[in-house]
C-alpha cells in the first residue's frame, strides 16, 4: 500500500483529462446554441482570428455564461475566416483548435485584471490618460471582462482586449459611455517595408472599428507604438510588485527588529530565513566584487535588486496565485538596468573613464577602436541584464504552459482519451519544469545581482598601474 | 514575425516602466532604510562580536594554561622546599639529638660525679659517725668491762676480742 500514490496519481490524471475533456465539449455544444441565434451578414472578411486556449481544451466554458450575451461567442479559432464559405460572421464559432502560442502568451502577459484561473476576476484601478481627452480613472471590470480577458463592454471609447486596454481609433465609435460591443478580429496586413503587422477591430453593432496599437514605447519594433494614450494603470504586474515589495518589507521588518532588539543573539525565525541569503549577497557577492572598504555602500542596492526579483520570481510561480509574469517582463527588467546602468556610470571613477576612451597599456592605434568597443559596452551590460531575466522567466512561464498544454493538444488529438494521456505526459514534465523553474528563480536574481556587483565593481575598482 | 509583434511581454509600456520605477525606487530606499542597513550593521556587529568573544576566549585559555604552568611552578618549587624543609628539620632532630644526648650524658656524669662527691661526703660523715660511735661503743665496753671486772681473765679476754670483732665487722 505504501505505493498507492503510483497508481492513484495516473488514475487521477485520466479522470481529470476525461473530466476537461467533457467541460470543454460541452462548451462547445453550448457555443453552437449561441451560434445559431447570431447574425449573419456574410462579409467576406478577410479575418484571422486569434486563436486561443479554446473548445475542446481545459477552460471551462460553462463556468462564462456566454448565453447572457446575445452577441457572446468572442472565441475565435486558428482559422482564416474566409475560408468558412457561407457565415461570414467574424465573431461566429468555428471548429474549436488549440493554440498553444497565443495561450501562452496570452497567460504571462501584463493585465488589467488580476484573473485566476477562469473563476476569480479581481478589477484593477485603470488610469487612462489621452492628451487629448484627459484623464480616465475606473475600475476594470467597467469593461465588463469575460473569458480571454476579453471585455464586453467598452467605456468612454476605451476597450479592453486580452487584458489589455485599446483605444477605437474609427470614427463613428462612441467616444462617450458604457457600449456592449461583441468579439474582436484581428487583420495580418503588410506595411510599408514589408512587414507583417496585426490590426486588431472590434465588433460594434455590426460593424468593425480598428484599436490603436498597445501603448508603448518601442516605438512599433516589437509591436505597439506611441499610441494617443497613456495607460498608467495598477496592472496586474504592478500589483504583484506592490504586494511582493510589501511582503518583503514585513518579513525584513520583522527580521531587522529582532536584529534590533537582541542584537547578539543567534537568528530565529524568520531570521534563520532571511540571513543566509542575506550573508551569501553579502559575502559572495558585494564584498568580492566591490571591495570591504564600499560595499556597505552598495549593498543595499545589491540586497533590493536580489530579493525584489527573486521574490517576484517566486510569486509567479506559485500556482494559483495569477502566474503573474513580472519579472518575465521586458518593461520591468528594463527599468531595473537602467537604475543599474545609471549606478554604474555615476559612481564610475577616473580609471573606469580611462578604461572606457583611452585604455592604457595598449598601443595607440588600438584605443580608439577600444573606445568604440567599450562605449558600446556601456549599454550593452546593462542590455544583457535586462534581456537575460525577462528571456529567463518568461520562457519558464512557457515552457510550463506548454506542458500544461500538452493535455489540450492532445484532447484535439484523441478526444478523451488523448486528454487522459495527455494530463498524464503534463503531470509529471510540469512537476518537472516547476522544479527547474524554482532553481532559475534563485539562479536568476542571483545573476542579476552578481553582474550587477561587477559591473559596480570595475565602476569604482582602483588600479594600479601597469 | 507574428510571434514576435505579439509577443506582449516584450513589449515595454509606459504605465508598467512609471509603476516599476516608482516601486523599486521606494523599496531601496525603504528597504535600505528600514531592513538592509540595520540588518548589515547588526550582522557586522554580532560578527565582531563573535570574533572579539572567541578571541576572548582565546587569550582566557592562553592565560589559564600560563597560570597553570605558573601553578606547577609554583607547586614543584613549593615542594621542593617542603623537602628541603623536611630534610633540615631531620638534621635538625637529629642534631638536637645528638645535642640532648651529649648533654645528658655531660649531666649524668656531672650529676654522677656530684653524687660521687656526695657519696664521698657522705662516707665521710659516716664514717666520723662511725668513728664516733665505735668510741662510744668502745667506751660502753669498756666500762661493761670494768664493771665485769675481775670475774676471769680469760672471760675478759675473749669478750674483749669478741668487741674487737664486732668493730672490725663494722
Amino acid at each position: 500500500m505504501r505505493y498507492i500514490h503510483y497508481i492513484l496519481l495516473p488514475v487521477f490524471c485520466l479522470l481529470i483529462g476525461a473530466s476537461l475533456n467533457a467541460q470543454s465539449k460541452k462548451g462547445v455544444e453550448d457555443l453552437k446554441t449561441i451560434q445559431q441565434h447570431k447574425f449573419d451578414h456574410g462579409d467576406e472578411h478577410d479575418h484571422d482570428h486569434h486563436g486561443h486556449d479554446h473548445g475542446s481544451h481545459g477552460h471551462d466554458h460553462s463556468s462564462h455564461d456566454h448565453s447572457g450575451h446575445k452577441h457572446g461567442s468572442h472565441d475565435h479559432a486558428g482559422h482564416s475566416h474566409g475560408k468558412h464559405a457561407g457565415h461570414g460572421d467574424p465573431c461566429g464559432h468555428h471548429d474549436e483548435k488549440y493554440d498553444p502560442t497565443g495561450t501562452a502568451i496570452h497567460h504571462i502577459s501584463d493585465a488589467n485584471v488580476y484573473s485566476i484561473l477562469e473563476l476569480v476576476r479581481i478589477p484593477l484601478p485603470t488610469f487612462l490618460y489621452a492628451p487629448k481627452a484627459g484623464w480616465e480613472v475606473f475600475m476594470s471590470n467597467k469593461f465588463k471582462i469575460g473569458h480571454h480577458e476579453d471585455g464586453h463592454m467598452s467605456h468612454n471609447g476605451y476597450v479592453m482586449h486580452h487584458g489589455s486596454v485599446y483605444r477605437v481609433v474609427t470614427p463613428g465609435f462612441p467616444l462617450e459611455g458604457n457600449h456592449e460591443h461583441d468579439c474582436f478580429t484581428h487583420k495580418t496586413v503588410k506595411d510599408e517595408k514589408g512587414k507583417d503587422k496585426v490590426i486588431d477591430y472590434v465588433m460594434y453593432g455590426g460593424k468593425e472599428y480598428q484599436l490603436e496599437a498597445r501603448s508603448t514605447f518601442d516605438g512599433g519594433i516589437l509591436g505597439g507604438g506611441i499610441t494617443s494614450f497613456y495607460d498608467f494603470s495598477i496592472s496586474k504586474n504592478v500589483l504583484s510588485m506592490m504586494l511582493v515589495a510589501l511582503i518583503l518589507f514585513f518579513l525584513f521588518r520583522s527580521a531587522a527588529r529582532a536584529y534590533k532588539q537582541h542584537p547578539n543573539r543567534a537568528p530565529k525565525g524568520i531570521q534563520n530565513f532571511l540571513e543566509p541569503m542575506f550573508l551569501f549577497i553579502r559575502d559572495e557577492v558585494a564584498i568580492p566584487f566591490i571591495g570591504e572598504k564600499k560595499y556597505m555602500k552598495y549593498l543595499p542596492l545589491l540586497m533590493s535588486i536580489f530579493f525584489f526579483i527573486l521574490g517576484l520570481n517566486l510569486w509567479g510561480q506559485v500556482p494559483f496565485l495569477g502566474s503573474t509574469n513580472v519579472t518575465g517582463n521586458l518593461t520591468l527588467t528594463l527599468v531595473l538596468a537602467v537604475i543599474v546602468f545609471f549606478v554604474v556610470n555615476l559612481s564610475g571613477n577616473k580609471d573606469y573613464w580611462k578604461h572606457v576612451f583611452w585604455m592604457p597599456g595598449v598601443p595607440t592605434f588600438v584605443k580608439p577602436l577600444l573606445a568604440v568597443v567599450e562605449g558600446m559596452g556601456l549599454f550593452i551590460k546593462p542590455l544583457t541584464l535586462m534581456l537575460r531575466l525577462a528571456g529567463n522567466i518568461s520562457a519558464g512561464h512557457i515552457a510550463i504552459l506548454s506542458f500544461i498544454g500538452l493535455i489540450f493538444i492532445f484532447g484535439d488529438l484523441y478526444g478523451t482519451m488523448g486528454s487522459s494521456i495527455g494530463t498524464l505526459l503534463s503531470v509529471p514534465l510540469t512537476l518537472f519544469m516547476l522544479a527547474i523553474e524554482l532553481i532559475v528563480a534563485f539562479v536568476q536574481a542571483f545573476v542579476f545581482t552578481i553582474l550587477t556587483a561587477s559591473y559596480i565593481g570595475a565602476a569604482i575598482e582602483e588600479h594600479e598601474h601597469h | 514575425m507574428i510571434f514576435l509583434i505579439s509577443f506582449t511581454p516584450f513589449q515595454p509600456t509606459f504605465g508598467l516602466a512609471f509603476w516599476s520605477l516608482v516601486i523599486f525606487l521606494l523599496f531601496w530606499f525603504i528597504m535600505s532604510k528600514v531592513a538592509f542597513k540595520p540588518i548589515a550593521e547588526a550582522l557586522n556587529k554580532r560578527e565582531h562580536n563573535i570574533q572579539s568573544s572567541l578571541d576572548q576566549a582565546k587569550n582566557a585559555r592562553l592565560e589559564i594554561a600560563s597560570m597553570k604552568a605558573e601553578n606547577e611552578k609554583l607547586l614543584a618549587e613549593a615542594r621542593e622546599e617542603r623537602t628541603a624543609m623536611l630534610n633540615e628539620a631531620k638534621e635538625q632532630r637529629n642534631k638536637m639529638i645528638a645535642e640532648a644526648k651529649e648533654q645528658a650524658k655531660a649531666e649524668a656524669s656531672k650529676i654522677i660525679q656530684t653524687a660521687q662527691v656526695e657519696i664521698e661526703s657522705q662516707k665521710k660523715v659516716a664514717m666520723q659517725s662511725l668513728k664516733a660511735d665505735v668510741g662510744n661503743m668502745a667506751l660502753d665496753i669498756a666500762e661493761q668491762v670494768i664493771r665485769k671486772d675481775l670475774k676471769s681473765d680469760n672471760a675478759q679476754v675473749d669478750f674483749v676480742s669478741s668487741l674487737v670483732k664486732e668493730i672490725k665487722l663494722n
